[in-house]
């Protein structure tokens, strides 16, 4: 090989190094010196070096549309069609954060439908999801083949919710895999949201104080306030994006009302059981909310998912 | 453009492309391996996986809501050494530990109440390769869900 193409080679190599997206940025080397340096010094403490060791990758995981749907199915509620977002928006979403929301609302609203069984009404959903995905890229993630399998599986519900489960996963790779992180959590926000909508609706107008310590769904909507900490996290991951900035700023005006509610949860006790090998997590919590707080929680949820789907 | 930079060109890209494959065969074992190993229980859709060396650490925050069952399942791709993860509440302390289970990749929980967990997981120290170097490989953290008996379909 010639000299000057193996410098050539050699500085390349070296470009490389500095530009390679697997390259460790700035602060995780300052982590690595830090650790080096705990080190050179501990040679007392095992335990501290392994604390200061930082942790290669941190997942801020916040509940899928399908696992947003099951909360609403396993809390007992009926199946409501009127609270889906209506098929003709499609036409309304042109810009990146719209589709990302809007991905997220309509993969709930089918999540929402396969559920209860409603297959036309699933396979019409996955047709408005398509769209989304299509318009920020992904066109594999629900393709031709995707509703076919749909169509022929319209009884047989475990397969649908694999279906959706793919078309989740291939979309979240997608993100992750293009380094556009910040769209993915656009997309599990406009879900969580349409979750939100769909069960503030499902519960009856003006609970009363008894209703709401009774009620499954309405503790369910109250737990909610456990995700918000999660946006919050993969915000400051997903830093300067103004996409999800605008849509942040809208869940802290959520985040506001949810800090009026206060949930106790005792330490949890994992019991296992021989027969089944589930362990159960047993633990108790009180959650103290108003009438008052609930309703000005769902009116700014409505506000929220109107916004979302204009 | 000269042969030289065309050549420089070529190798340039491969460089630059190479992570980004690293991330692609990641999403393919995840769909087509980990995912599998969820049944009965249902994938929640969401891919949390990594490329992980011997010797390093990833942790994941998520709310698991009461009632709800899960299936927590760990899957690393085939060479890779041990891995050994724990499952912790908001302060730090031991829900389970897979260490004390011989070293079991599933867990089946269903919280009674609703609260965030922490995922904490190492790929351990093994015996590099051939060449002495360190092996990484694919980590994915997969949850999955089950639905309650309760079906109230109109």
């Amino acid at each position: 090989m010639n000299i000057r193409f193996s410098l050539f080679l050699a500085a390349l190599t070296v470009l490389f190094i500095i530009v390679s997206p697997g390259c460790k940025k700035g602060s995780e080397k300052a982590d690595e010196k830090r650790s080096e340096e705990a080190v050179t010094v501990d040679s007392i403490d095992q335990q501290l070096v392994k604390d200061v060791k930082a942790v290669k990758e941190m997942f801020y995981s916040m509940p899928s549309p399908l696992e947003v749907a099951m909360i609403l199915k396993d809390a007992g509620e009926t199946y409501n069609q009127e609270l889906l977002n209506p098929l003709n928006h499609t036409t309304r979403y042109v810009t990146t954060k719209s589709q990302a929301l809007n991905l997220g609302i309509y993969t709930t609203d089918l999540s929402y439908s396969s559920l209860y069984d409603q297959t036309q009404t699933t396979i019409d959903y996955i047709n408005a999801a398509k769209k989304m995905a299509e318009g920020l890229g992904i066109m594999h993630a629900i393709d031709n083949s995707t509703i076919q399998r749909l169509e022929a599986n319209v009884n047989n519900r475990d397969v649908i919710l694999d279906i959706i489960s793919e078309t989740i996963l291939t979309s979240s790779s997608f993100f992750k895999e293009n380094e556009r992180d910040a769209i993915s959590t656009i997309v599990l926000i406009g879900g969580w949201i349409e979750g939100l909508y769909i069960a503030t609706n499902l519960v009856q107008d003006s609970p009363t104080q008894e209703d709401i310590h009774s009620n499954e769904l309405i503790a369910r909507i109250a737990d909610q306030k456990l995700a918000l900490n999660t946006i919050m996290k993969l915000q400051e991951k997903n830093e300067a994006n103004k996409h999800l900035d605008q849509v942040v700023t809208d869940i802290q005006e959520l985040e506001k009302i949810y800090d009026q509610i206060k949930i106790e949860t005792s330490r949890a006790v994992p019991v296992k059981d021989t027969s089944t090998q589930v362990t159960t997590l047993k633990s108790e919590t009180s959650i103290t909310m108003t009438p008052e707080i609930y309703k000005q929680l769902k009116e700014k949820i409505d506000v929220i998912r109107t916004k979302f789907i204009s | 453009m000269n042969k030289l930079s065309s050549h420089a060109l070529v190798l340039l890209t491969l460089f630059m492309i190479m992570p980004l494959l690293g991330q692609g065969q990641c999403k393919q074992f995840a769909k087509q391996v980990c995912k599998n190993e969820l049944t009965p229980y249902i994938h929640n859709g969401n891919y949390n996986a990594a490329i992980l060396t011997e010797g390093e650490t990833a942790e994941m925050y998520k709310t698991f809501y009461s009632r709800q069952n899960y299936r927590l399942y760990i899957c690393e791709s085939s060479a890779m050494p041990r891995i050994h993860f724990q499952v912790l509440d908001i302060n730090r302390n031991v829900l389970y530990d897979n260490k004390k289970n011989g070293y079991k990749m599933k867990w089946d929980f269903m919280p009674e109440s609703s609260q965030q967990l922490i995922i904490s997981l190492e790929v351990e120290d093994g015996e590099n390769d051939s060449d002495g170097d360190p092996i990484s490989g694919c980590v994915a953290i997969m949850i999955g869900i089950k639905q309650n008996g309760n079906d109230s379909s109109p």
